[in-house]
């Protein structure tokens, strides 16, 4: 069994990004970048499935610019077993990402494609639900535990009251939560064998997917700021503000 | 234009983060609610969608397949009754979030989640990078698949209207995915997205036990939901569906009290736009300092304790 494991590479999550003063969009110039957290997990789940011996290959995608190959190398080093990096201008959107990757799924021929729930710049948590629908395949998004076995991956599921279990018929897509495992750090000879791991580079404009953005972006603003709050001294004093102050209890 | 809300209903009602999506509805058009589950809940639900003011017409979707949420067969059902709708909507909920995004790759459009304002009928603000930007996005797309932050919009009333309900022919059969089994214990707390205040642990707490036997008291007093940080819940301090931020729930309640917690983006990208902000922390350099209203530095296993004594 196959598994793609398609990873972004996104600013770092511990860097808080500034909203540029002309309000095209966010500084990104300069800030540490990284693999989106979420696809770290994921990938992490892919290598240890093969480890267990229920995957014969696990193959990194990443879709974006030249620089992604960092990101691609990264999961290289946490076990991947080859990469592909997909060239295209800017980041993508959903829909466009989804349209690609349905490509290669048609190439590689996974049963599973292992996705994090959400990229921590656009937040859309959307591209594992969209791959899902445009190849007709059943989705277990939000996993917090994978079994495979018998044909089957069973994904328990973190919603809105607390956990489920769905059972779904292979080739499936799994998207990653927090709490599906700890993701290793690639240790120093494993990122050495990882330079000489194979990376192919693919033209998004080669693969016959239409790019065109449906969503343009108006502007990007700051959100709105808090009023500088008080620091009290005692217990007594916060009682009383949140009485007769801010009249909240 | 006529917009199509798929709903969610619990316990008789519909959740009220449905009906954040529903008021939001009402500006782009007359609102159809879709409700489905099998026969016996989706009467129920389509019962519940029917009194909500501002609902036209309940589509009530009523067959086996439909029981838990699946998103595949509830994908091709909401595609099959997408006609002529301008505007397919749900909640920015665990279902929500489930389901849009396939309805969008099946209609061949590309979702906006999380909306938090609607600025007309094409163009959207929300949410990007934990919440530290806002991006106000223009759609091309001939529908628009958007999922609702519900902190953004004031629900529409549980009660107060009745629309007519009308049962469509359910023909989906999507068999690639089975529902296992639920863990959904009920507690007898407000849902964090719905309630007036919320205490929030962290792992200034250091223990599971500390975490109930400190923060349970102050809830009980202040009859509020129980909150907690990604690290309170990863130890296990509180059960993974109280995790407040950019991927937990996001909440706006009138009074949010951060107890032991530090305040990373990630945290505040869940809860700052409360009304109330308390933090409660040792270190009085904590970012959550920085969101709050008021701050009380010192030691919580203090603190917490005189704070429910004096409530
Ligand atoms: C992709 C990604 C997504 C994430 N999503 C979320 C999310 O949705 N929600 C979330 O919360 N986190 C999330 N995180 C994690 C986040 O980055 C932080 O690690 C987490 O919020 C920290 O939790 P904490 O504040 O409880 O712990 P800490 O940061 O360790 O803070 C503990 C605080 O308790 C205080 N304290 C300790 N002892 C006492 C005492 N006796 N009295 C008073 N104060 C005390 C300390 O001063 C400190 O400020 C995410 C991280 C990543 C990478
Ligand atoms: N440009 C990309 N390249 C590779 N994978 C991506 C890309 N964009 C999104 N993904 C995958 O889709 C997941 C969800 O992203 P999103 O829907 O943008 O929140 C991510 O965690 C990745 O696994």
């Amino acid at each position: 069994m196959k598994i793609l494991v398609p990873v972004k590479r996104v600013v770092d999550y511990n860097i808080k990004v500034r909203v540029r003063s002309d309000g095209t969009g966010v500084e990104t110039a300069g800030l540490k970048m990284s693999m989106n957290p979420f696809d770290e997990i994921a990938v992490e789940e892919a290598v240890r499935l093969r480890e267990k011996g229920a995957a014969t290959e696990v193959i990194a995608i990443s879709i974006g610019v030249q620089q992604a190959q960092d990101t691609l190398r990264t999961a290289l080093a946490m076990g991947a077993d080859r990469a592909i990096l997909v060239l295209t201008d800017e980041s993508p959107e959903p829909l466009t990402v989804a349209k690609i990757l349905k490509v290669l799924v048609e190439r590689e021929k996974p049963e599973l494609v292992f996705l994090g729930k959400q990229a921590i710049d656009d937040d859309m948590n959307a591209t594992g639900q969209m791959l899902a629908g445009l190849l007709g395949w059943p989705q277990g998004t939000f996993a917090s535990k994978v079994e495979v076995a018998d044909g089957r991956v069973d994904v328990a599921r973190e919603i809105d009251g607390g956990t489920e279990t769905v059972s779904l018929a292979l080739p499936a897509i799994v998207t990653a939560d927090l709490r599906l495992n700890e993701p290793r750090y690639a240790s120093l000879p494993n990122i050495m064998k990882a330079k000489k791991k194979p990376m192919e580079t693919l033209q998004a404009a080669d693969l016959g997917v239409d790019t065109t953005r449906r969503l343009t972006t108006v502007s990007v603003s700051e959100p709105p700021t808090r009023k500088a709050g008080v620091t009290v001294s005692s217990v007594a004093e916060l009682v009383e503000k949140l009485r007769n102050e801010a009249r909240v209890i | 234009m006529t917009v199509l809300v798929f709903v969610e209903t619990e316990a008789g009602q519909v959740r009220q983060a449905s009906r954040s999506a529903i008021a939001a509805a009402t500006k782009l058009g007359d609102v159809h609610a879709l409700v489905a589950g099998d026969a016996a809940a989706s009467d129920a639900a389509a019962t519940a969608a029917a009194k909500v003011p501002g609902v036209a017409r309940v589509l009530k979707a009523g067959a086996d397949v439909l029981a838990h949420e699946l998103a595949e067969p509830l994908a091709d059902l909401i595609v099959a009754l997408a006609g002529d709708y301008t505007h397919l909507l749900a909640a920015s909920s665990a279902a929500g979030k489930n389901v849009m995004p396939r309805v969008a790759a099946l209609l061949d459009v590309q979702p906006i989640p999380d909306v938090m304002a609607i600025v007309d009928a094409d163009t959207f603000v929300r949410p990007i990078y934990a919440g530290n930007a806002l991006a106000t996005v223009k759609s091309s797309d001939a529908k628009k698949v958007l999922t609702i932050r519900a902190a953004s919009f004031d629900p529409a009333p549980a009660e107060g209207g009745s629309a007519p309900v009308e049962a469509v022919t359910v023909t989906v059969t999507d068999e690639t995915s089975r529902f296992v089994s639920a863990h959904t214990p009920v507690s007898d707390r407000p849902e964090l997205e719905s309630a007036r205040v919320i205490v929030s642990g962290g792992r200034g707490l250091q223990s599971a036990e500390n975490f109930h036997k400190y923060l349970e008291p102050l809830a009980d007093k202040l009859g509020a939901a129980i909150g907690a940080s990604r690290v309170a819940v990863d130890s296990g301090y509180a059960p993974n569906d109280s995790q407040v931020g950019q991927t937990g729930k996001i909440v706006a309640p009138e009074l949010y009290i951060a107890v032991g917690i530090s305040g990373a983006i990630q945290h505040l990208a869940g809860m700052k736009d409360s009304k109330v902000i308390v933090a409660i922390n040792k270190d009085a350099e904590a970012p959550i300092l920085q969101v709050a209203d008021y701050s009380l530095v010192g030691d919580l296993f203090e603190i917490v304790p005189a704070l429910t004594a004096a409530l």
